[in-house]
């Protein structure tokens, strides 16, 4: 919060900057803005920029530094009795124990003065690097004000200057989009690859039996955990098979009457009502399929004396299908539209029937953008999250069986890494290795996907 | 006088053919006060016209006359636009097209359509031209099938070009070659009449004239109507031409003797090049 | 043919008309199975979207039916007497501190003790019937008296004490009196007191405040959906003070500077690429690198909203550079020629013109912002937290999260509650849909 009102000090800065930088660009022109090189607003937002930037920047710089700093130096300042020989992790207990003292919560061991001492300098430390944050802040500020404001003559081409910053942060921005892919890859790689070091990667990617409960003592039972994620993989492919039997067939036939049967006033109403399907929250869909839809089929499979798990792929799958409709719907919709109506006049001409035309000229011709519409929507079907996690199961059952429960890649995701972790535990690590996987596999399927759409779409502009 | 009519001429001298006196013919398609509307858009007036078996009628006319909207009459392609109106009386052989218990799909395949940019489907050259004949199940066999596609392609003069690639994509012929497989398309299903939508628009000199050969032998065996926009084109091929002006239907006669001599004024003008 | 006159094509061979005309046969049985066939295929169309609104309406009216009952919470009315001394200090007099701490807790159980006296002996009988009050009214009661001691102390008072989440499913009929006593959640001894209150009409179902003004909470009945939605509040504005110009600048760019070349083209693919990417992975992106390398705290609406900001972007991107392609050039080309600077002609002209494009693009982003749920549980927004979060660094949930959270829990009215939370999310996001749609519709230009 007071990190945020000096961002708004800074603002203000600038803001003052602008009107003096203005002022002052009117000054030394005499009086008469016209022998200016730039308009007078140019020289005022000039050293606006040359207050904000660089006093943002030193604010994300020490914001990113000062924890690391006073870290070290409270751990630093503890007495031998204190940190002895203990491991990393124990070090980081001992932190936090500091770090929750000083804002008054409860600790998890006896307070000593050390521990006190510890804590007080905490306090001290965090309060003289805010105060002296603020101080660098404003100074920077201030200088990139004086500085502004000794360059301001009618020579100066403020416009130019302008306008250059101004691309500049207009192509950071564009990069962000790229930097977050590489932050993705770099993230799940780097994890990944510890957790590769822990288990062999044929051992992950083929293994038959997946049950990641390391042990925390090396004497306990089941101490080493398995981690062969085929059961994982054969789960998802499953739910996702049934979630397309669902979605494609439905999503299809509904884009289908849309795009050619459906008057205007039916469209008017059926489109929105899809679009509403599409913006309901993951999460209201699992509530759904765990309470109502999952006991709903064991309960008649129970009447027809099946067997059905109160877990079922089959419930899961069927909701997450209803998730993806409109999603097919829109996209395949698109497509239809894009079949070039000389098509249809053709066949129309000939004496076919509508449905006649829509199956042997209209489908076959916008196949190739119908089967991308149908990858990206295998691509959501597999990296959905919240149905599975609710509805789907926990155990890594290897079947395919749609009536029993299995467990994907996205819920041992989640279970793997909701609650309290260790970072170095391949338990914890190979969430990171699912994860690779699951933006690998997506990843190809929509560039495939999108490929497809464009090659098709190109075709019929 | 300008290129265009002199061109004309010309081509009225080339054919040769003997015009066979209307008075004997059998009246076709008959239209009686035809109109069309889009939505509140009074496309097409009072349209009377007396369409002869065997004889290539050619609709001319500048750009938004109604030509075109009155070709997609004669097989109720104008049902397919929503808010497109029609009224008047269209007969084939005596029965009203547009009454209410009669069925397009009946209607389209007596009488077919060829249109301004070839649409071969997306599909092999063989599957084109079968498409007709499966649809209506003319063909019983495959050998029937087979049958009725190298007729068909022979009749729009394209079986010697295609015959040893009849698998292969329609869409990957020449445009002129596309028109004619769609002619052949059409042929396929042995309509009475032809409507033709400006089909050699958007093809080269050459293939035009392919074609224009091609509708001169198909009115042997069909009745033949054709919109264009060339008075050339109109010269060479038919043996009526009526010309439409904002949506009025001007005048209908013998070709030669429209061209030679227009009774209406606005024919004149159009004809001599002064408009559209 | 009815026509035999032959004629002879120019330069052309005689033909016959017999070898040519072989007309197809159209009526009868084939033509009717065409028909049939249409009319099937038309119905599958129509049956599939029927189906779709089917659904829809399922699942909506099963979270109604399962939600709109949490709108109401049952009180008892009982008379409690505030004997003076219970509410004064050690010098007889009655201050602040001293109505604090009073023993609220004792004064319910009192006045039950006297109602019920046949459970007062027994220990197990009075720990149930303590059980059918909410184990937090006494609070409810020291604030009630704290505002008002005047009206209270001294005297016998009626007051309406909230029921425990079990008497009110009693009361909004969810517990069926057939079943055999240990298959349902109240016992026939509490089902007696309750029919006792009952009888002399003392409960009544009041609006359900609480339910938006509390935070979370192990009790159903005093769990309320206020923290996850100032949670939800704070992310999001973290969520547009990030996305919203970062987006709008990038497609600034790419759609009016960028060179064309293979570094746009790259960009360009990236992002329609981002946008498909499982939000869960941009979860693990948060938790690996905002959390574990950049240190930044867990729980916290600052991550949330940071990651939900990259979960976005994409679609702002995507959806400013269409509004920004909808602006004709020929304003471009106007502005140009009268010597504007290309940055002056975008932000004087193109961009004021594409705003609404562009915001209602982000209104939509925004809507997805506030269902997503995955990538949250990955940075630790899945805590059990009571607390209203006062600022973007504290411990806090989203409403999405909350769903998800209630919906484990067993108790019935916290499913009750979950598909009230829901309700309320739906409610939000048809809003801002609804905003979108008329900012479309207002804005809507036709060049």
């Amino acid at each position: 919060m007071q990190t945020l009102i000096l961002i708004f000090v800074v603002l203000g800065l600038a803001t003052i900057g602008y009107m003096s930088g203005r002022g002052r660009a009117i000054l030394v022109s005499g009086g008469a803005p016209k022998t200016l090189h730039s308009l007078p607003s140019y020289y005022g937002t000039y050293s606006a920029f040359w207050i904000a930037i660089p006093a943002l920047l030193v604010l994300t710089i020490w914001l990113f530094i000062e924890p690391k700093l006073i870290q070290a130096w409270v751990m630093g300042g503890l007495p031998d009795s204190l940190t002895g020989d203990l491991a990393a992790d124990r070090l980081g207990l001992l932190l936090n124990d500091i770090r929750n003292l000083a804002s008054g919560n409860i600790v998890s061991r006896d307070v000593d003065p050390a521990l006190q001492a510890a804590a007080d300098r905490l306090i001290t430390l965090q309060a003289a690097g805010f105060w002296l944050m603020v101080a660098l802040v404003v100074l920077v500020g201030i200088g990139g004000f004086l500085l502004a404001r000794s360059r301001i003559t009618p020579d100066l081409r403020a416009r130019n200057s302008v306008e250059r910053t101004v691309n500049i942060i207009l192509i950071i921005s564009s990069l962000i989009a790229i930097l977050t892919t590489v932050g993705i890859v770099f993230s799940l790689i780097f994890e990944s690859f510890r957790f590769f070091v822990q288990v062999p990667f044929y051992e992950f990617l083929f293994g038959l039996n997946w049950s990641p409960q390391t042990a925390l003592r090396a004497d306990q039972v089941g101490s080493s955990g398995a981690f062969g994620a085929v059961p994982l993989f054969m789960g998802t492919l499953l739910i996702t098979l049934i979630a397309m039997a669902v979605a494609a067939p439905i999503g299809l036939m509904s884009a289908v009457y849309m795009a050619e049967y459906a008057d205007p006033r039916f469209r008017a109403i059926a489109k929105p009502l899809l679009e509403v399907l599409a913006g309901i929250p993951t999460v209201v869909y699992g509530f759904f399929a765990a309470l109502t839809v999952a006991p709903f089929f064991r309960n008649t499979g129970e009447a027809i004396g099946l067997d059905v798990a109160s877990e079922s792929a089959l419930a899961a799958g069927v909701v997450m299908g209803i998730m993806i409709i409109p999603f097919v719907s829109s996209l395949s919709d698109d497509v239809i539209n894009a079949v070039p109506q000389s098509l249809r006049d053709g066949s129309y001409g000939l004496g076919a029937t509508k449905s006649e035309t829509i199956r042997s000229v209209v489908v076959p011709a916008a196949l190739p953008g119908i089967v991308g519409a149908l990858l990206l929507a295998t691509s959501r079907a597999i990296g959905e999250t919240m149905i599975v996690v609710m509805a789907a199961g926990l155990a890594a059952n290897l079947t395919l069986n749609p009536l029993e429960a299995v467990t994907t890649v996205t819920v041992q995701i989640v279970t793997l890494l909701v609650g309290d972790q260790e970072f170095d535990s391949a338990k914890t690590l190979s969430a990171f290795a699912l994860g690779l996987v699951l933006f690998i596999v997506t990843l190809a399927l929509n560039v495939i996907a999108l490929s497809v759409v464009r090659k098709y779409r190109e075709k019929y502009d | 006088m300008n290129d265009g009519t002199q061109a004309v001429e010309q081509a009225l001298s080339e054919s040769s053919t003997p015009k066979p006196a209307t008075e004997t013919k059998h009246v076709k398609i008959l239209n009686r006060d035809v109109n069309v509307f889009y939505g509140e858009k009074h496309a097409l007036k009072h349209v009377d016209l007396d369409i002869y078996e065997h004889e290539v009628t050619a609709l001319i006319g500048p750009s938004g006359c109604g030509k075109s909207t009155f070709l997609r009459c004669l097989n109720r392609m104008n049902d397919v636009i929503d808010s497109c109106r029609v009224a008047g009386t269209i007969e084939i052989d005596q029965t009203d097209i547009y009454t209410s218990g009669l069925d397009v799909v009946q209607l389209r395949a007596r009488v077919g359509m060829v249109f301004q940019k070839p649409n071969p489907f997306p599909k092999s050259i063989f599957d084109n031209v079968a498409y007709g004949p499966r649809i209506h199940g003319t063909a019983q066999n495959k050998s029937e099938v087979e049958e009725i596609v190298r007729t068909s392609l022979e009749r729009a003069g394209l079986w010697k070009e295609v015959h040893d690639r009849l698998d292969q994509p329609g869409t990957g012929l020449s445009g002129g070659q596309q028109q004619r497989l769609c002619i052949a398309r059409a042929i396929a299903v042995n309509p009475e009449v032809i409507l033709m939508d400006e089909p050699c628009s958007a093809l080269d000199p050459i293939a035009t004239a392919k074609i224009e050969e091609l509708i001169d032998e198909l009115r042997e065996n069909y009745t033949i109507v054709i919109v264009t926009h060339s008075m050339q084109q109109a010269a060479r091929v038919s043996q009526r031409t009526a010309f439409f002006h904002l949506g009025d239907l001007v005048e209908v006669d013998q070709t030669d003797s429209m061209f030679t001599n227009p009774k209406d004024s606005r024919t004149q003008g159009y004809i001599t090049g002064r408009f559209g | 043919m009815t026509d035999t006159t032959q004629h002879t094509p120019p330069g052309g061979r005689p033909r016959s008309s017999a070898d040519a005309i072989k007309r197809p046969v159209l009526s009868g049985p084939h033509l009717a199975r065409r028909y049939r066939t249409e009319r099937i295929f038309k119905g599958l169309g129509l049956g599939a979207i029927m189906v779709a609104a089917l659904i829809l309406f399922i699942l909506v009216g099963s979270i109604v039916s399962k939600g709109y009952s949490a709108f109401w919470q049952s009180y008892v009315h009982i008379d409690i007497t505030f004997e003076r001394e219970d509410f004064t200090d050690e010098t007889g007099t009655i201050t602040e501190e001293s109505l604090a701490r009073a023993d609220y807790f004792t004064l319910i159980r009192g006045t039950l003790d006297e109602l019920f006296p046949e459970a007062a002996s027994d220990r197990q009988l009075r720990r149930k019937l303590y059980g059918i009050i909410s184990p937090n009214a006494d609070l409810a009661l020291r604030h009630q008296v704290e505002a008002d001691p005047e009206a209270y102390i001294g005297k016998t008072v009626p007051v309406w004490i909230k029921l425990s989440d079990d008497i009110d499913s009693v009361v909004k009929g969810y517990i069926d009196r057939n079943q055999p006593e240990d298959r349902r959640r109240v016992g026939n001894v509490e089902l007696s007191w309750y029919d006792s209150f009952h009888k002399e009409g003392q409960i009544e179902s009041f609006f359900n405040v609480d339910l938006f003004t509390h935070g979370d909470s192990r009790e159903p009945e005093e769990a309320g959906i206020l923290g996850a939605l100032v949670g939800s509040i704070l992310t999001l504005a973290v969520t547009l003070a990030l996305s919203f110009p970062v987006g709008v600048m990038a497609a600034v760019y790419l759609e009016e500077f960028a060179p064309k070349n293979r570094w746009t083209d790259l960009i360009e693919v990236n992002i329609n690429n981002l946008a498909a990417v499982p939000s869960i992975v941009f979860g693990l992106l948060g938790l690996a690198m905002f959390l574990n390398f950049f240190g930044l705290p867990r729980s916290a609406p600052l991550v949330g909203g940071m990651v939900l900001a990259l979960i976005t972007l994409p679609t702002i991107i995507i959806a400013a550079r269409s509004a920004l392609k909808a602006v004709p050039p020929s304003i471009r080309e106007a502005a140009l020629g009268i010597g504007a600077s290309p940055l002056q002609t975008v932000t004087h002209h193109v961009l004021p013109l594409a705003m609404p494009g562009i915001m209602t693009g982000t209104i939509i982003g925004m809507a997805q912002a506030l269902g997503e749920t995955a990538p949250l549980l990955m940075i630790g927004m899945v805590a059990f937290i009571v607390d209203i979060p006062q600022g973007f660094t504290d411990p806090a949930t989203v409403l999405p999260v909350q769903v998800y959270i209630w919906a484990d829990s067993p108790e019935r009215a916290f499913t009750e509650r979950t598909s009230a939370a829901i309700m309320v999310l739906l409610g939000v996001l048809m809003l801002m849909n609804a905003l979108a749609v008329i900012l479309r519709k207002r804005f809507e230009r036709r060049w």
